[in-house]
């Protein structure tokens, strides 16, 4: 049968979509227009010439070195708990995920708090060694840019994890083994036919993780490395340079695009890896001995490093430090963050599922194209989303200020852009890809013959996605809602620039009195946000395990 | 059923539809149909031949690119302002895959088109319905707790709760094992005559069509090639086509001489065609009876013996008179079990009532062998 076709056109579906989407391409549309605005050419010309070079430089160095470090530690990891058996593989299998509820900047503040000059790791050498000053023995500086990189590489990694693993499961075992027949050894099909196979889906996963590292801001600012989001900020907040900043944020941008085709091209050719049939998943070899522990310990370090010793720095502090931290600001902090996020996790499903469904409706490729655009924004640095977003509403608020300021004589000054307004728009835009994308696969697993079925029984098409989509897929709807209020949580950089005045959530909270040197205080509120970024971690190895389950049952 | 409610306007109509997935390459052509009211009507033919797209068009699924249709007399679509929405049509469908709502009970899938009637009515309506399809115990039930069967019914129930003026019937049955599917099969053309509703069923299966229908259009490329009665189908087929699809044949081809045409298994009259025309006669299976050698003119070789218990597939050679060539691939379909072994030599009687003779447009684009020419 050909493809079913669309439903009869229902207008108020498309003109909703082309509405979303515009809405959530107005920032990148608005950083656009005041980067290349009048007198942006000098502007340009000057920061060419001075900060610009140094920047892009050093966002270079620092995705070079990131991006290393991931596909190192995430494929071979992948690779080792799918391939063989030795102690505490199955647990690895989703604890390897882990490091993904730490967001980089808190490791970062973590490990400085452990490795700094007073930190008890140096503490302990100089006593052992017995001597007094920072000259007289040699400790990495970790307030670097290797440092920066080794912190994102241990929290991001597993983006690269997560998709080599199924991109290695869905090989089929018969194409490995063939290759041993054919003379391969372990290493060798490994490194001549695994490797290739699952490339397409390990470039997706590190196309993401570039991404994340482009995003950063906590980090690269206590580390003082001037990446270009680092010397966005500095134009923005300290020169007070809107087209300057708009035009950091243009090169960004391009960086965004790169790694946008980088991940297109890696989602296109995942085609050549899954094979007609289901084919049995590989067979696993036990390990025993010195590789068997060799594979435990290179497992057990990232989850180690990434989330062991983070969350035990974090609770020590939080429950040494209780008293102090369990503030009525902190409860405040808490409630804002909770509020936020949940604001933005609703508004992100509602969206979500109204372009999902519409697309169902009309399948046309126009209306297809506009709703993956309106899922870039995740791509977007969460920098460039707050100067695009501000520039949108403090137009807005001009124009609105303007009209009532007319007819009703009132100065209704910055209505939007000193609001909460400001930060759901970010949340919304960076988060509704994480949305869109759940219900999109919750919503396919739905037969097209049960839209159908409820039409001809009498229903509207939006009766037809309250009565029997809605329902159908409320698992998909609560999964999209929880990730994107995770992921509202941990934001900050879009958040400290967005966020109204005095306002505070446990993300701005913990970075001001980090930066501060206070992260004893803030430790409580870091703990917080951990725990919550948990929640994925856990959604993510269900799903796994129930793949693998699934996997075991087909013949 | 036409008698009293002739007049009435028929349940359904289309004229001159056409509609297709891409530009240029209309699935649907210009199709022109009428089913009367409580008329069972088949659309049969070969895969991608348009009658899922049709049934698609009637219910609202699809708009066309051009035609109307209308539903109990009332214009619904004309490819232009006018297109009432599925959910309006009073149109019933049932699906291949059954799609009952997971989410509710069969009650509740039954109950969900009647939401329009107060709730003590729709649920007694729902509750006949199920009685009707012999499932009212179950009504708690989910569908995955069902049989494909029972599953089957729930739809069935929950497509004719609502008194649709026309149900509409995607492949209903192709989800059933083929021991289940007679016996369902027979049930809902029970259910069907019960509720007098008129309904037009999409399927692939000749002896299915056969056996539900009170007509048949038999679809080819877009267009109904012939719409008759199942007998008016089998003894009146109008084109090879309509030979083809129901059966294989044997096929040969000659030229038309004073009204007859002369090929391998004799002269047969062609009083349609014209003089000198390339015929090409097509003989059923059941045309070819064996009977004691030198009887007749022909004779064919026994190639070999398929019996399928209440009759036998021969495979045969026709030979020539005073010659042991075999000329021509033949199969026949007897009932029972002849006693015949391969290598022997039968004579074979022509029954020219399962013989069609048509203009000559080539062999059967789908068949692998092309029939051999007459010398």
């Amino acid at each position: 049968m050909a493809r079913p076709s669309p439903i009869p056109r229902h207008r108020s579906w498309v003109i909703g979509s082309l509405a979303a989407a515009g809405i959530v391409a107005l920032p990148v549309v608005a950083v656009l227009v005041i980067a290349l605005g009048p007198g942006g050419g000098a502007i340009w010309a000057h920061l060419a010439a001075t900060v610009l070079p140094h920047y892009v430089v050093t966002t270079l160095a620092l995705m070079v070195a990131v991006g290393t470090g991931t596909l190192i530690l995430g494929v071979g990891t992948a690779w080792l708990v799918t391939l063989y058996r030795f102690p505490g593989q199955r647990l690895f299998q989703w604890a390897l995920l882990m490091p993904l509820a730490v967001p980089a900047y808190v490791i970062a503040y973590v490990y400085t708090d452990l490795l700094d000059y007073a930190g008890p790791v140096q503490g302990t050498i100089r006593a052992a060694l017995g001597v007094t000053s920072a000259a007289d023995y040699w400790f990495p500086e970790i307030r670097s840019l290797p440092g920066a990189a080794l912190m994102m590489t241990a929290v991001l990694y597993p983006y690269v994890y997560l998709l080599a693993r199924s991109a290695f499961l869905e090989q089929s075992a018969c194409v490995l083994e063939v290759a041993r027949t054919l003379g391969c050894g372990p290493w060798s099909t490994f490194r001549r036919v695994a490797l290739p196979l699952a490339r397409p889906s390990i470039v997706v996963g590190l196309a993401l993780v570039l991404m994340e590292t482009l995003n950063d801001f906590g980090t690269v600012d206590y580390f003082a490395v001037q990446t270009l989001t680092a010397g966005l900020y500095n134009v923005w907040l300290i020169m007070h340079n809107r087209p300057g900043a708009a035009q950091i944020a243009l090169v960004l941008l391009g960086f965004v695009v790169v790694l946008l085709v980088l991940e297109r091209l890696g989602r296109r050719r995942r085609g050549y890896q899954a094979t007609g049939t289901r084919n049995r998943t590989p067979a696993t070899t036990r390990l025993t001995g010195g590789p068997a522990v060799l594979a435990t310990l290179a497992c057990a370090a990232p989850v180690v490093v990434g989330f062991g010793v983070p969350a035990l720095v974090l609770g020590r502090h939080a429950v040494t430090r209780f008293s102090e931290s369990w503030t009525t600001g902190f409860v405040t902090q808490a409630l804002n963050s909770l509020a936020l996020s949940s604001g933005a996790a609703l508004i992100a499903v509602a969206i979500g599922l109204f372009l999902a469904y519409a697309v169902r409706l009309h399948g046309g490729r126009g209306l297809r194209l506009l709703v993956r655009c309106a899922g870039l924004g995740y791509a977007i640095p969460g920098a460039v989303l707050a100067v695009g977003v501000l520039t949108v509403l403090a137009g807005l608020d001009t124009a609105l200020d303007r009209v009532m300021e007319a007819t009703f004589g009132l100065d209704t000054g910055l209505l939007l852009s000193g609001s909460v307004v400001a930060l759901l728009f970010a949340y919304t835009v960076r988060f509704l890809a994480l949305s869109h994308g759940t219900i999109d696969a919750g919503l396919g697993r739905v037969r097209p013959s049960l839209d159908m079925a409820a039409r001809t029984l009498g229903r509207a098409p939006g009766q037809v996605l309250r009565e029997v989509h809605a329902p159908l897929i409320r698992g998909s709807l609560l999964t999209a809602g929880l990730l994107v209020f995770v992921d509202a949580m941990k934001e900050l950089p879009a958040t400290l620039i967005l966020r109204p005045f005095n306002v505070d959530t446990l993300a701005t909270h913990v970075y001001q009195y980090a930066s501060d040197e206070l992260l004893e205080q803030s430790a409580l509120a870091a703990l917080c946000i951990v725990l919550t970024g948990l929640i994925p971690v856990v959604l993510l190895s269900r799903s796994i395990t129930r793949a693998r389950a699934w996997g075991g049952v087909a013949p | 059923m036409t008698g009293t409610i002739a007049a009435a306007p028929p349940a359904l109509r289309f004229e001159d539809v056409t509609h297709g997935y891409h530009a240029a390459a209309p699935v649907v052509r210009a199709l022109s149909l009428s089913l009367a009211r409580g008329e069972v009507v088949c659309l049969l033919g070969p895969s991608g031949c348009g009658k899922t797209t049709t049934l698609r068009l009637a219910a609202g699924l699809d708009r066309p690119w051009a035609g109307r249709v209308d539903i109990a007399g009332r214009r619904v679509e004309d490819a232009g302002p006018t297109h009432v929405p599925p959910e309006r049509r009073r149109v019933g469908f049932l699906f291949q895959d059954f799609a009952l709502f997971p989410h509710l009970s069969v009650l509740g899938n039954v109950l969900f088109g009647l939401k329009d009637r107060p709730r003590r009515a729709a649920r007694a309506r729902a509750l006949a319905m199920l009685g009707t399809v012999g499932l009212a115990e179950r009504a708690g039930a989910y569908p995955h707790q069902l049989s494909g069967g029972q599953q089957q019914r729930v739809a069935l129930a929950r497509a004719l709760a609502p008194e649709p003026a026309l149900l509409l019937l995607d492949e209903p049955f192709s989800g059933l094992d083929t021991r289940l599917r007679r016996a369902v099969r027979e049930q809902t053309l029970r259910v069907l005559q019960q509720s007098g509703v008129a309904a037009l069923m999409v399927t692939h299966d000749p002896e299915e069509a056969m056996f539900m229908a009170d007509r048949v259009a038999l679809m080819q490329a877009g267009r109904v090639e012939q719409i008759d009665s199942p007998m008016q189908l089998h003894h009146r087929p109008r084109s090879a086509f309509a030979v083809r699809f129901f059966s294989e044949v044997n096929e040969c081809v000659g030229r038309v001489e004073g009204g007859r045409v002369a090929t391998p298994l004799g002269l047969f009259d062609a009083p349609d065609l014209a003089e000198g025309a390339a015929a090409r006669v097509l003989a059923r299976p059941e045309a070819l009876i064996p009977t004691l050698a030198g009887e007749t003119g022909f004779a064919a070789r026994v190639v070999s013996v398929r019996p399928l218990g209440h009759e036998t597939i021969l495979l045969l050679g026709l030979t020539r008179p005073g010659s042991d060539e075999p000329v021509m691939p033949l199969t026949a379909r007897v009932p029972g079990r002849p006693t015949c072994a391969p290598g022997d030599l039968l004579g074979l009687a022509i029954e020219t009532d399962e013989c069609f003779v048509f203009p000559d447009e080539g062999p059967d684009d789908t068949a692998e062998a092309p029939p051999m020419a007459a010398p």
